[in-house]
């Protein structure tokens, strides 16, 4: 199918024949999983307004874990059906691409969710409050901090089963996300997911105003970006007069003049193109946290409560990483002498800031979100190679990358002491001596985000350098190294403090989870090992989706 | 298919660490007697390896072993062994069970330690050290530069927990301050080499590109790159194999460790325990002189060239400044560290000597300095645990209490200053006779170290061993049995290995041969009756 015959402006075509409006056409099996994890989300919602409250919480997680395990069979149906290969397509109308890096990224996004919707429905870690096992969500999200209503709904035992429909639209936004295959899709994904992100920050059961501090930063920085990724797209529609990604790429390649005649005195203005291809890049790059646009991370990560600080953490930094190659390599491959040289920079700058601001931090979450920086540093310089390696490389270290954060996180809600999570540096000294077990597996962890050889971090971190050296990138590749050096010294600092100082006598405990959070560890330090030993499978894979469909 | 040899003796030890560290808290002794067993099992493993090894036959690779691996980076599972991979894993096989017997209580947990006390260290100790073997046998063995690299660089984390795990105990110093110096140690030992690694990283995914770029498809399998090289198919530009040279050898040369980049051993050397210290100097750091015979002048032999005289001058550096440095030492263990510096600086200064006896020389140096240290440090070892100080200042007279203790620290030490008769001597000679045949100011230099040792050796006997007999040493016990079942094979070894050295350069001398080779270096013009007879071979 060409690419011109299958997509369609709903803009002009209305120009041009307002009676003539066809019925659009939807591929409701092509976009199954997006569809069951929203209808699960729906069903969600529903199950608030008329479950009794104690029936809510099996309810709820019965519900969000069918929901995407069966989204997640229905992405391997897809790909069975060679959408991934030789039967990618664009469905909806051009909105949505199916090919094979969107339906890696849906699978990853899917597997990574259900690990992380397990730590949301962690029971066993806070104290039991007035009979009752609670999560990590506040009691009542809309009372007061410190006031009365927030008593009373302690008291009475209440808990915000709400987090898991809005963990399932958040989800189903980031299945779109790197799938969007126009600008105003991409937006309306964006938007989707951030939402419910936002309010899930504001919801810790603990340190409220800490989280809901977390929460205000990151909804307004949010909404900037979102401003300047609409006003990009904006401008792209003056260019080209399409918001279609194919659209817009034939304008940039030159191969298409059907120039609406009310955009004739923009289209094709290169300022509009460059001024527009860069606020949508910036939109693009506050989500992944890249360098200048990361101030938000760390507060964001610190107040936010711990799971959904790794589900954000991992499923964020995946989808927003897919739909940035698809807009870099589907929409602006033709402008790629202009962007480069800017990744370039952005990669750089990321990595090195990452890596040495994190030097100094002295709290956990804080220093999972400045390393969490460097990552994406690394990220982009694969992004850069701008070649099939680069994309496949990159979508290879998500995988890796989403499942050692997960996990890392996981262990950070562990460990405890009497104000809730004990997130302090110092208050880790000596974990290893009274608890081998956890602190053994979190400096697994922290090997893998080191880039330890045998862990599945040094397989991403050398299949991206590799994706780099190969496009020429040998300067980025020199920081990169240079860079992780400087990352290694803070992740073995925290092995020190964990096995080589002596515990403290108040110091915290570490609380034993359910099988919930402890299938998420046990996933998390499964895959980071298989993926170190033998990461040829996954490597294939990520390599036979590393094709984008126009 | 044949029995896969290689990898067993990589996989036994490894095996053997994970059935250590799974033995219950209680059974301690059982941990170490299970440690004992699989390091002999490796022993039994790397012998049977020098006996089917032949030094006379073709090609440069022999018990090759090779799979399929990581497609994607083209990566194969690759081993084989040649004269001196085969030498080194013997000698990195026959060193671990002494240096588990010399640790037998190293690990052990303090007294008055709590009950509930879940941390099992002795376990842990004895499996970090299977575990350092088996990465350090697959290192020798390996011929995919990738799969060297990957447990090159995997080994710093068993070793950084060895270094910063377990220490002596604290005598004299508090509890406080002897974690914190040793877990700077460990530190430092980890970022040093660390940062080596990463940059060989950069290099290794260098070496890559190129290789993609001309052979049509990545590859690290060594023999295909040399083959390619020695074809024309690949044709590296000077400046790129002289920066992927420098990539490599930066990590070895942190390794090995050369001047200016060996400041984390005496570190290391200092705050581990004795057993832990010479399984850095005699195990683990051959690997870096190992890796720059292996890959540095087989891979980049043009740039080898090119970087021979700063090389050679820095080994000088290592060799005299190493020495002076032991000589002002106050400390016993930190004193071998630097003697080993000098010690590296000889094996270095031998391998880029470029001439047979020479790199010969070199090989042969690592297996008997690695043996010779062994000796001395684990002597002082014993001789440190009964003291409780590793101050040379505290100690006096040791030869009136405990006369064999002190011989045998006069025979370690004796060897590590290469008393013709020791085993040193040879390879130490071989080294500079080779050395000399091409740079002869540089093998002049050289025999200053010499001196130096002798200085350092004879001046640290008389202060510890003779003169009257101070307070803390008197009454100090013996060598027991166990610890004289160390010493005195090392001891052996040496005494045989000094007068009757053809089994092992009998082996060797193929393998540098055929590096030579590569290198496309003959031996200077002969002006020694000695190298005319060679030369004729």
């Amino acid at each position: 199918m060409s690419p011109a015959a299958s997509v369609h402006s709903l803009w002009t075509v209305a120009a041009e024949a307002p009676q003539k409006i066809p019925a659009p056409q939807i591929e409701y099996a092509q976009l199954s999983p997006t569809l069951i994890v929203l209808g699960a989300a729906v069903l969600g919602i529903l199950v608030e307004a008329f479950l009794p409250r104690r029936a809510r919480y099996p309810a709820q997680l019965l519900l969000t874990t069918v929901g995407l395990i069966a989204a997640f069979a229905a992405v391997i149906a897809l790909a069975a059906g060679g959408y991934g290969t030789d039967k990618a397509h664009v469905a909806a109308m051009g909105a949505v691409a199916v090919d094979g890096p969107a339906l890696f990224l849906q699978g990853a996004l899917l597997l990574v969710s259900l690990i992380a919707v397990f730590t949301f429905a962690e029971r066993r870690l806070d104290p039991v409050a007035h009979g009752r096992r609670v999560d990590s969500f506040a009691a009542q999200a809309a009372a007061v901090p410190g006031g009365e209503a927030e008593q009373e709904a302690v008291k009475a035992g209440f808990t915000t089963t709400e987090v898991f429909p809005l963990v399932l639209f958040a989800v189903g936004g980031m299945l779109v996300f790197p799938a969007a295959n126009d600008l105003l899709t991409l937006f309306i994904a964006l938007e989707v997911f951030s939402l419910p992100l936002y309010v899930l920050c504001a919801l810790a059961r603990r340190q409220r105003l800490m989280s809901q501090e977390s929460a205000v930063k990151y909804f307004l920085l949010g909404a900037f970006s979102s401003a300047f990724l609409l006003f990009g797209v904006a401008l792209l529609y003056g260019y080209a007069g399409t918001v279609s990604y194919a659209g817009i790429a034939d304008v940039v390649n030159g191969t298409t003049r059907s120039v609406d005649p009310a955009l004739a005195s923009t289209t094709g203005n290169d300022a509009l193109l460059l001024i527009g291809g860069a606020l949508v890049l910036m939109g693009l790059l506050f989500k992944v946290g890249a360098v200048p646009f990361h101030m938000w991370t760390p507060d964001v990560y610190q107040g936010a409560p711990t799971p959904v600080t790794g589900f954000m953490a991992a499923a964020t930094k995946v989808a927003a990483f897919g739909a940035l190659l698809r807009l870099l390599y589907v929409v602006l491959p033709g402008l790629r002498w202009d962007w480069r040289p800017v990744m370039w920079g952005v990669a750089i700058v990321t990595m090195v800031v990452g890596a040495v601001v994190a030097v100094t931090q002295t709290d956990v979450k804080r220093l999972l979100a400045y390393s969490s920086i460097a990552h994406a540093g690394f990220l982009l310089a694969g992004v850069t190679a701008a070649s099939p390696d680069g994309v496949s490389s990159v979508l290879f270290y998500l995988v890796t990358y989403a499942f050692v954060t997960l996990g890392a996180f996981a262990v950070v809600t562990l460990v405890r002491d009497a104000g809730g999570e004990a997130t302090h540096l110092s208050k880790w000294a000596g974990l290893g001596r009274r608890s081998p077990l956890v602190a053994a597996v979190f400096a697994v962890f922290l090997l893998a985000f080191a880039g330890i050889p045998l862990t599945s971090g040094f397989a991403g971190k050398f299949a991206v350098f590799k994706a780099a050296a190969e496009s020429g990138a040998t300067p980025l590749v020199i920081v990169g190294v240079l860079s992780s050096a400087v990352a290694a010294f803070f992740y073995v600092r925290v092995i020190v403090l964990m096995f080589f100082s002596e515990p403290k006598a108040d110091g915290p405990t570490v609380a034993v989870p359910s099988a919930l959070t402890s299938t998420a560890i046990a996933v998390g330090v499964a895959l980071t090992v298989v993926l170190g030993v033998a990461p040829q499978y996954f490597l294939e894979l990520a390599g036979q989706a590393g094709t984008f469909v126009r | 298919m044949s029995f896969p040899l290689l990898t067993a003796t990589a996989v036994v030890p490894a095996v053997g660490a994970v059935a250590t560290a799974a033995v219950p808290a209680a059974r301690r002794a059982a941990a170490k007697w299970l440690a004992l067993g699989f390091s002999l099992a490796t022993l039994v493993l790397a012998a049977v390896q020098l006996v089917r090894f032949d030094p006379d036959a073709a090609g440069p690779f022999q018990l090759t072993e090779s799979h399929a691996w990581i497609k994607d980076f083209g990566v194969r599972y690759e081993l084989g062994v040649d004269g001196i991979a085969v030498v080194l894993i013997a000698l990195t096989a026959l060193l671990i069970p002494f240096i588990v017997l010399a640790g037998w209580h190293d690990a052990d947990p303090l007294e008055g330690a709590s009950p509930n006390w879940r941390w099992r260290p002795t376990q842990g100790f004895f499996a970090l050290i299977l575990m350092v073997e088996a990465m350090v046998v697959i290192s020798f063995e390996a011929t995919d530069v990738f799969l060297f690299y990957l447990f090159f660089e995997a080994m710093l984390i068993p070793m950084y927990f060895l270094i910063g795990g377990f220490g002596d105990r604290a005598g004299e110093r508090s509890e406080e301050e002897t974690a914190a110096q040793r877990s700077y140690a460990a530190v430092k030992f980890l970022l040093y080499n660390l940062a080596g690694g990463l940059i060989m990283m950069a290099a290794v995914i260098g070496l890559y590109a190129v290789t993609a770029d001309q052979l049509g498809m990545g590859t690290f399998s060594l023999q295909e790159i040399v083959q390619a090289r020695a074809d024309g198919r690949l044709d590296l530009a000077p400046a790129a194999e002289r920066s992927l040279f420098l990539g490599f050898f930066f990590a070895f040369a942190v390794k090995a460790p050369l001047w200016p980049l060996h400041t984390w051993l005496p570190n290391a050397m200092g705050e581990a325990t004795a057993p832990v210290a010479v399984l850095i100097t005699a195990v683990v750091d051959k690997v870096g002189t190992f890796a720059m015979l292996r890959f540095c002048l087989q891979l980049f032999p043009e740039a080898s060239k090119w970087a021979t005289p700063v090389i050679v001058a820095l080994a000088l550096v290592s060799i005299v400044y190493g020495a002076l440095l032991a000589v002002g030492q106050r400390d016993i263990k930190r004193l071998v560290a630097y003697a080993s510096i000098s010690h590296f600086g000889f094996i270095v200064l031998g391998i880029f000597a470029m001439t047979t006896q020479g790199q010969g020389g070199a090989t042969l140096y690592m297996v008997n300095h690695g043996i010779s240290t062994a000796a001395l440090m684990l002597v002082a070892g014993f001789l440190i645990s009964r003291r409780g100080s590793r101050l040379i200042a505290d100690y006096g007279g040791v030869q009136k209490v405990a006369p064999v203790l002190a011989g045998t620290f006069l025979v370690g030490g004796l060897a590590t200053l290469s008393l013709p008769g020791l085993a040193p001597f040879v390879s130490e000679f071989l080294v500079l006779v080779g050395t000399f045949s091409r740079y002869p100011a540089a093998g002049i230099i050289a025999t200053v170290g010499i001196v130096l040792a002798a200085l350092y050796v004879l001046v640290l006997y008389q202060r510890t061993m003779t003169g009257p007999v101070k307070d803390g040493v008197r009454g100090m016990p013996d060598l027991r049995v166990r610890e004289l079942a160390v010493v005195a094979p090392l001891i052996a070894l040496l005494l045989f290995l000094g007068v009757y050295p053809k089994p092992l350069t009998e082996i060797i001398d193929p393998a540098v041969g055929h590096t030579m080779s590569q290198v496309e270096k003959s031996d200077p013009k002969p002006d020694v009756p000695v190298n005319e007879a060679e030369a004729a071979k």
